[in-house]
Formats: structure tokens, C-alpha cells, sequence
């Protein structure tokens, strides 16, 4: 299983308590299927992370993994073998802005 | 005993205010979407415990939320997975896609920047939700950049109404707060025919429930246009009808408080004794269609009241003859603003007129106008108020 860290507000939106959430994701796991099997767990997410038409990460959110960021790789790179394997999660961060 | 239920959306979440037909006490519950800029609550006046919301994000993009419990719970319409087994929903109730289709859809084109050069069309967020004045399940909503959309199934899913789009939209230009379509009217006696005004393109009305649209701006004067007069690119700030006098509306605009009466087609100036016509609220009394509300606001640049005295002037002849109001409202050091969607009125016998500020005030008459007490001192700006007025 794929663990997937969300950020606060779309944990609330999803009705999620835990910090962490996890999805099944066949091989190769890339971005693009981690966040197709969030929206398919989670429906009331689509949109939320990527646009719902052109499927682009929205501008003010950000994709890290092993220390590692991932937001503008492509979204179909296979990730790391500890983010495959759940010994690592996989992390979606809203961007810092204000003060 | 009638009550009263104020519908609050702020910078930070929303919520809602409850009082009895005294409107003297008052129970404050939220916020709801903490965190969340609600740009705007509104019920159905079918059924007054379907409300809807407008939640959005910078980060997160937009949300509709729904309540069929007047706003004890609320859900994502069509955001649940099914119970069962079986395919996952569509997920479609927040998906604002323009109709570019061949059937019913216009070409996504460019609209006028700010510099005057072209700018792409881009979906941001849900300014204004309307539900219909027949079904709870009927709404449309008013997006930024400006468009208008339906929604015939309670928000689950929304189709572009892209005739209004393709009425000179790339002459539209964005005002200050962006290219937003922040009112629409529905004609009580025929839904067919609805207003709608964005910043800052203009006033445009259809009469076929939104197929073809015309602007209606004829005596409207802007001085920042290359032509005052143009039919296309003023910054229309807010519009008002009273239930009785469809035909009649009153328009706050960037500068110029205007009045038609003959549904839009041409508009006089209003603004008579006003200390200034810059504002951006307006509304009518809920039982006497000539009296009406405005918030004067210094200027364009500042926008914070006249003297710092926070004044609400009312007009009992349809316009050019203002008094204002003041008692219970700060007249000292005040310099709040109060946003175009932030000004409602009840329907009780005393007409209950209700403000929200940027400061997080929101301010309530019981008697039309002529004292104020504020219900709750430090909420998040304000963004908009609306009332339900239960039986």
C-alpha cells in the first residue's frame, strides 16, 4: 500500500482523521497514479489537487518524497522503490505563502 | 413566531445566525470550512433549508457544499462514493468546465487585461449562487472568470450557459477583485428572464433562461472607458429589484448610483445628495419597492467611508433623495468596507436590514434602517450576508 500524506484542509474535506491515508497502486506507482487512486477513494477531492479538466497540479500545491521534490517531474516517472514498497509516504504540501 | 437566519460567508469560513422575530438575540454558530473563503451562502426560497455554499481556495480550487438541514450538516453534492459495490461517482459537483462543445458550447476566447492586451479564459473560483424561485434542485452560479452556470440536479453537476460568454466576452476586462459574475436577478414572475452583472464588462439581461444574453447599459457613463459610453466594459458593482417591480432595478456602480424602468433597457443616475456614489452594496426594502440602501464609500482608491463614519443612506422616493443612517453604527475612526454581496434584507413586517464589513462586523436594523446593533464584532472580513426569513 501506498502511503499518502494530505494536507489539512483536504483531509477535512475527505472526511479523513488520519494523518496519513492509504492506496492500492499497481506497479509502475508514479504521481499520476497516486493521485488517480486519492480521487478514486476520494471523490470529493477531484479538483482539488489537479485540475479537472486539463489533470495539472494545481499552481500553490507541491508533491515531495524522500526528501525529494517531485512537483514538477513528470507526472508518469516511476517514484522511488520506498515510496512503491510504503516505507516511505508520499507527500502532498499546499505551497507556504503569507507570513 | 417568524425567525430569522443571517447566512455569513468570510474570508475564513462561513456562518450562520439565528434570532427570533425580535432579532435582539441572536445564536452564532460556525464557523463552517474553517479556513475557507466563502464567497457566498444562499438558500433556496422553495425550500429554506436547502442552502448551498460556495467554498474555495487558492490552494485547493473551488467546492460547492450543500445542506438540506438548514446548515446543521453539509455535504459535497455527488462527493460520497455509493454505498455498495459498484463504480465510484463521477465526482463532477465541483467541476466548472466552460462549454466549448459544438452543440451547445462558444469558443473559449481571450478577454481584455487589464493593460488592454488580451488575457485567457480561466475558471477561479464561485462567486455567486442563485438558487431558482421554482425547484431547490435548479441554481445557477456566477464564476469567476466571468461566466454564468446551471445546475438542475442540487449541485451535482453544472453546465455553462456560454451565450453570455460569447456576448463581446472578449471585450470584458477584469475589475479589481477579478473578472467576477457576482450578481444574478431571476424575474419572480418569469424565470426566464434574469440579470446578471460582472466587473467589469457590464449589465446583461437574457429573456430566454439564459440561451442569448444583451448587454443592457444604455445611459450608463464610466470615465475610465475610452468611450464613457460603451456598450461593453463598465464596472457594474451590484444590482437590486424589489419582487413587486421586476421591471425596475438599481444598480450601485463604480462610480454612479442608477435606476431603470423598463428591465435594464435605459438607466438614469440616482445619486442626488449622496456625500459620494462610490460604493458597492445596494438593496430594497423588503415591502416598499421605492426605498432603497446604499454604503457610500470614499473612492475607488480609498474604500473605507467618507470621514471614517460608517453610514447607511436610504432613499424613500427610488433614489435622489438620501438621508443617512447612523444610529448605532460607528461615527468615529471607522474605515471598514462592505462588499457588493454583503448587504441583505428579512421580509418580517419591520423590514430587517443587514450588513457585514471587512472588519468582521456584521450590523442588523430590526426597523428598516433606523437603529443598528451589530450581532457579532470579529467575525473574518466579510464577504457576504444573506437573510431567510422562516415562518
Amino acid at each position: 500500500m501506498i502511503r499518502v500524506i494530505l494536507p489539512q484542509h483536504l483531509r477535512t474535506l475527505a472526511n479523513v482523521t488520519e494523518r496519513e491515508v492509504l492506496v492500492d497502486v499497481a506497479r509502475p506507482v508514479t504521481v499520476k497514479s497516486i493521485l488517480d487512486a486519492i480521487e478514486n477513494n476520494f471523490p470529493v477531492l477531484r479538483g482539488t489537487i489537479r485540475d479537472h479538466g486539463t489533470l495539472k497540479h494545481r499552481p500553490m500545491l507541491r508533491f515531495f518524497a524522500c526528501e525529494e521534490d517531485l512537483t514538477h517531474d513528470s507526472p508518469d516517472k516511476a517514484l522511488p522503490e520506498k515510496i512503491a514498497t510504503g516505507a516511505e509516504p508520499f507527500f502532498i504540501v499546499g505551497a507556504i505563502a503569507g507570513g | 413566531m417568524s425567525s430569522v437566519r443571517v447566512l455569513v460567508g468570510t474570508r475564513k469560513g462561513a456562518f450562520v445566525l439565528n434570532s427570533d422575530g425580535k432579532r435582539d438575540n441572536w445564536d452564532v454558530s460556525g464557523p463552517f470550512f474553517g479556513g475557507w473563503e466563502i464567497y457566498h451562502v444562499k438558500g433556496s426560497p422553495v425550500d429554506p433549508n436547502r442552502i448551498y455554499v460556495s467554498q474555495t481556495s487558492g490552494w485547493f480550487g473551488q467546492i460547492i457544499q450543500r445542506s438540506n438541514d438548514g446548515g446543521k450538516t453539509w455535504e459535497v453534492p455527488g462527493g460520497a462514493p455509493p454505498p455498495g459495490p459498484g463504480g465510484m461517482p463521477a465526482g463532477q459537483s465541483n467541476k466548472f468546465a466552460y462549454d466549448i462543445s459544438a452543440q451547445t458550447g462558444k469558443p473559449l476566447t481571450t478577454h481584455q487585461w487589464y493593460d488592454g492586451t488580451q488575457h485567457p479564459w480561466e475558471f477561479k473560483r464561485v462567486w455567486h449562487i442563485e438558487p431558482s424561485v421554482d425547484n431547490p434542485d435548479t441554481i445557477y452560479a456566477g464564476v469567476e472568470d466571468a461566466a454564468m452556470f446551471r445546475s438542475t440536479d442540487g449541485g451535482n453537476t453544472w453546465h455553462e450557459l456560454a451565450g453570455l460568454r460569447a456576448t463581446q466576452g472578449d471585450k470584458w476586462s477584469p475589475g479589481a477583485g477579478g473578472m467576477g459574475l457576482h450578481t444574478i436577478l431571476i424575474d419572480p414572475n418569469n424565470p426566464k428572464r434574469m440579470f446578471i452583472a460582472i466587473s467589469a464588462a457590464g449589465a446583461f439581461r437574457t429573456d430566454d433562461g439564459g440561451n442569448n444574453w444583451k448587454p443592457i447599459t444604455k445611459g450608463l457613463n464610466s470615465n475610465f472607458l475610452p468611450n464613457p459610453t460603451a456598450e461593453i466594459g463598465h464596472c457594474v458593482h451590484r444590482i437590486a429589484m424589489h419582487k413587486d417591480k421586476p421591471n425596475t432595478l438599481y444598480m450601485q456602480k463604480h462610480w454612479d448610483v442608477m435606476r431603470t424602468d423598463d428591465a435594464g433597457e435605459n438607466w438614469h443616475e440616482i445619486s442626488g445628495n449622496l456625500p459620494t456614489d462610490f460604493g458597492f452594496p445596494i438593496d430594497v426594502h423588503a415591502h416598499e419597492p421605492e426605498t432603497i440602501y446604499v454604503v457610500p464609500i470614499k473612492s475607488d482608491g480609498e474604500h473605507y467611508p467618507p470621514e471614517g463614519k460608517l453610514r447607511v443612506y436610504r432613499s424613500r422616493t427610488g433614489g435622489n433623495q438620501w438621508e443617512p443612517l447612523t444610529n448605532g453604527l460607528p461615527q468615529k475612526d471607522c474605515y471598514v468596507n462592505i462588499l457588493r454581496d454583503a448587504m441583505s434584507v428579512d421580509s418580517l413586517e419591520d423590514c430587517g436590514i443587514y450588513f457585514g464589513t471587512t472588519g468582521g462586523q456584521v450590523y442588523c436594523s430590526p426597523d428598516g434602517g433606523d437603529n443598528w446593533k451589530a450581532i457579532v464584532h470579529d467575525l473574518p472580513a466579510v464577504l457576504s450576508v444573506e437573510v431567510q426569513t422562516l415562518k
